[in-house]
């Protein structure tokens, strides 16, 4: 392929994109251009299949070759990001939003808005674009999409996610072709470091000066290699970077092929993400069709491929050197540093390792500029940050905005609060490595450094929302039994210290607890960060203290008091049943597995604490609220 | 649990070699033979993996340490339907430890286990990134979200009946 034929394929289809981010009056004049009157996007994320989207696309066409439409194209694209509304389902020209929809509702909206002169269905649009007096808002503009800035997003949920033409027109391969013909590697690499571009996957290292170690390192044969090794849990903003736009990803990897002076790159992605490794493996084979990948690629006689290789469920091969013996084909143990990557890596060669939402960030940098770039954020944390939010919030799913921006408008502006009129209790972010930021420090700016100094850490972005229900010990042992399931057992402060300190913390949560435990936990806890070999152990006692440090108070009812105030570690509670409420259904007594309640028809019931294995059967079978745990 | 005795097929053998010949040349081929050894398999069985170390040329030794590192690499065989239980913190946070306690009421296992007609098998995973429909539950690759404690009997009961 030559850069004409790029451009080409660029100009031919980018009308289709641009009609999809334009306003209704220019709508009419495009769909002469492309043939097509309205455009159906259906998610095809991991989020929105397992709700069923692709059900949804099938009813969609079974439905148009009924009332005989063919001037609508659906497509299917990546995460739209509000996953908890899936499977989400956006037409164009109008942008009506349509939420939770399944095979029934797509057949309305077909017979009822899709056909000539159709209009949109209201009742099926999600309730927030809807206004008051009737009338449709614009998605845009609602306050979950309003404060985003989708720089690494931006075509996720905009191109169809397993189209090369698509991504072309979108601008993929733009900056590449930009890299290859009119800058040279230096200038490619001080390009990066006056974006102040920082590693996504946790440690926030300038990604410019990465670069410029492992092209600096002495070798003929070097590599470059994608962390999309997305390990913790309740973090999947790389997956739907792979799933919605993989090639922006590919993109940067060769840039960085040609910056390095790499011939080959591997991209190493969890086995679990079945439909971010099949767009992967697709997207390859088509940027290799079009003389995007391979041997002299757009005609400059640069050769570059790539690799994918799967992970295999552990969570160690996140630590680039562990990544790195894992694609190798060994155990994923990691290795000291120094050598660092940029000077031995895979095969023992200069290797190159980012992120995937740091790869999905080059092209926008080489396009836009530095400059554009280093205006957004904060002063040493430049551009966007994309954060998975999950646990107690509305909108659970996947936002993009400036770092900087503060807790309190992810959580309420963007995240749309607590359900059940619950309060804020703390975001979790950095998954088993991070810390808790308490609802004291709401309105912080979310940076990297900011996060460091409050004792959590920015990590790969999961953002767990916790209510007042949750029990921050409890939390801390969650992690800890993560970080001990694996560890990968190499070096001994993390093998035993993982052990240890949740062995302590079961004691604690099961009523056990003494004084002195919390002694044990810090000294335990100095000991590996200061001694473990990698990240995981450096990092595993983390949950633990920033927990302590926060919420001491709760440690302190468990082990003085013997008592969970969220209600939660089971040891530590009693069910009972509220006089007043119980109708005495019996519906309690009945689906008792321990025979533990007792008392007549239609009078109130009693439950015994000594046969009660507290396993809630009873809250959940009671029509009354009328059991409760304290 | 039972003793598992090995059950591969002249079939499952030729496919095996066939993998191992497209990989041989490959730099680090183990861990792709792997998962498609565990494909072809279900499981990676001592035989598996002696066949893998001889082909390969890699100590059976090393074959193994890397099958055990792996959590996704099983040396025993699953059950007909394999259930995973999502315990990622989004899961946990919204009360997926006790779905995986009805289930293994349910079927008088423990996670990790396989039943005894070799129907069911139960492993926990971390995220599978559908937190939006958390607490999550995959049946064969079928995903069963926003699940209560209540509803896990009525989903079992449709695999009991095949």
């Amino acid at each position: 392929m030559t850069v004409e034929q790029l451009k080409k394929i660029a100009a031919d289809k980018s009308d289709l994109i641009n009609v999809r981010k334009i306003v209704r009056e220019q709508a009419e004049k495009l769909a002469k251009n492309t043939g097509y009157r309205k455009q159906v996007l259906v998610c095809g994320g991991t989020g929105c299949t397992s709700s069923h989207s692709l059900q949804v696309i099938e009813q969609l066409e079974k439905s148009f070759k009924e009332l005989g439409i063919d001037d609508v194209l659906i497509v299917k694209t990546g995460c739209f990001g509000l996953c908890a509304l899936g499977p989400i389902m956006i037409v164009y020209p109008e942008g009506a939003f349509y939420s939770q929809m399944t095979p029934e509702h797509a057949k309305t909206v077909a017979e009822k808005h899709l056909v000539k002169g159709g209009d949109i269905v209201k009742e099926l649009l999600y309730a927030d674009t809807v206004h008051k007096d009737g009338s449709v808002i614009p998605f845009a503009e609602i306050p979950f999409y309003k404060h985003q800035v989708r720089i690494t997003l931006r075509n996720c949920g905009v191109i169809a996610a397993e189209s090369i033409e698509e991504a072309i027109a979108a601008g993929d391969y733009a900056a590449l072709a930009k890299v290859l013909f009119e800058m040279k590697p230096d200038e490619v690499i001080a390009e990066l470091k006056a974006a102040g571009l920082r590693g996504r996957g946790g440690a926030g290292f300038p990604t410019g000066l990465k670069w410029q170690f492992t092209k600096e390192a002495k070798g003929e044969v070097k590599y470059v290699c994608c962390n999309a090794d997305e390990g913790d849990p309740g973090a999947f903003m790389d997956r739907s970077v792979l799933e919605g736009d993989p090639h922006t990803v590919l993109e940067a990897m060769t840039i960085a092929g040609y910056t390095i002076g790499a011939q080959e790159g591997y991209i190493y992605v969890r086995a679990e993400y079945p439909i971010a490794v099949e767009r992967l493996n697709i997207a390859i084979e088509q940027a290799r069709k079009y003389g995007l990948l391979g041997k002299n690629i757009l005609g400059s006689g640069f050769d570059f491929d790539i690799h994918v290789r799967l992970g295999a469920g552990a969570f160690v091969c996140g630590e680039e050197t562990a990544l790195i013996a894992s694609v190798e084909g060994k155990r994923g143990e990691p290795c000291p540093k120094p050598p660092f990557p940029a000077q031995s890596g895979v095969f023992r060669k200069p290797t190159v390792i980012n992120n995937v939402e740091t790869w999905a960030c080059v092209a926008p940098i080489i396009m836009n500029g530095a400059k554009w770039f280093s205006s957004i954020g904060t002063e040493k944390s430049k551009g966007t940050k994309v954060f998975a939010l999950g646990g107690k919030i509305h909108n659970v799913g996947l936002v993009e905005v400036p770092m900087g921006t503060t807790l309190r408008t992810i959580v309420y502006d963007i995240g749309g609060g607590i359900p059940g009129g619950k309060e804020f209790k703390a975001a979790q972010t950095g998954g088993p490595s991070g810390g808790c930021i308490p609802a004291k420090y709401i309105d912080i700016g979310m940076d990297f450094d900011n996060l460091v100094a409050i004792g959590s850490m920015m990590g790969s972005g999961g953002l767990i929302v916790m209510d007042e229900d949750t029990c921050m010990v409890d939390i801390a042992k969650f992690y800890l039994e993560f970080t001990a399931d694996e560890s990968c057992g190499k070096c001994v402060p993390c093998r035993i210290g993982t052990k240890r300190l949740l062995e302590t913390l079961n004691k604690i949560c099961d009523g056990k607890g003494e004084p002195e435990d919390l002694e044990n936990i810090k000294a335990v806890s100095e000991h590996m960060k200061s001694s473990s070999l990698c990240a995981l152990g450096q990092s595993a006692p983390n949950p633990i203290l920033s927990t302590m440090e926060h919420y001491m108070d709760e440690y302190k009812a468990h082990i003085y008091e013997k008592r969970c105030p969220a209600g939660v570690c089971k040891s530590l509670l009693n069910y009972y049943i509220e006089p007043d409420k119980c109708r005495g259904c019996t519906l309690c007594a009945r689906n008792c597995p321990a025979n533990a309640i007792s008392g007549a028809v239609k009078s109130v019931h009693v439950i015994d604490p000594k046969k009660c294995i507290k396993c809630g059967q009873c809250i959940a079978h009671c029509k009354f609220n009328a059991i409760d745990k304290k | 649990m039972a003793i598992n005795l090995f059950e591969g097929t002249p079939e499952q053998m030729s496919q095996l070699l066939k993998c191992i010949e497209r990989h041989r040349a490959e730099k680090g081929a183990l861990m792709p033979v792997l998962h498609e050894a565990q494909d072809i398999y279900g499981y990676l069985p001592a035989e598996v993996q002696t066949v893998i170390a001889e082909q390969l040329n890699i100590p059976l030794a090393e074959v193994y340490g890397v099958a055990t590192f792996y959590s996704q690499f099983s040396l025993n065989p699953k059950g007909k339907h394999k259930i995973s239980i999502c315990l990622g913190t989004a899961c946990y946070v919204k009360g997926s430890d006790k779905i995986l306690e009805e289930v293994e009421h349910e079927l008088r296992i423990s996670c990790g286990e396989c039943t005894n007609d070799k129907k069911f098998s139960i492993d926990s995973c971390r995220c599978v990134g559908a937190c939006g429909l958390a607490p999550v539950m995959i049946i064969d690759g079928e995903v069963y979200g926003r699940l209560k404690p209540s509803d896990v009997k009525g989903i079992l009961d449709k695999y009991m009946q095949d």
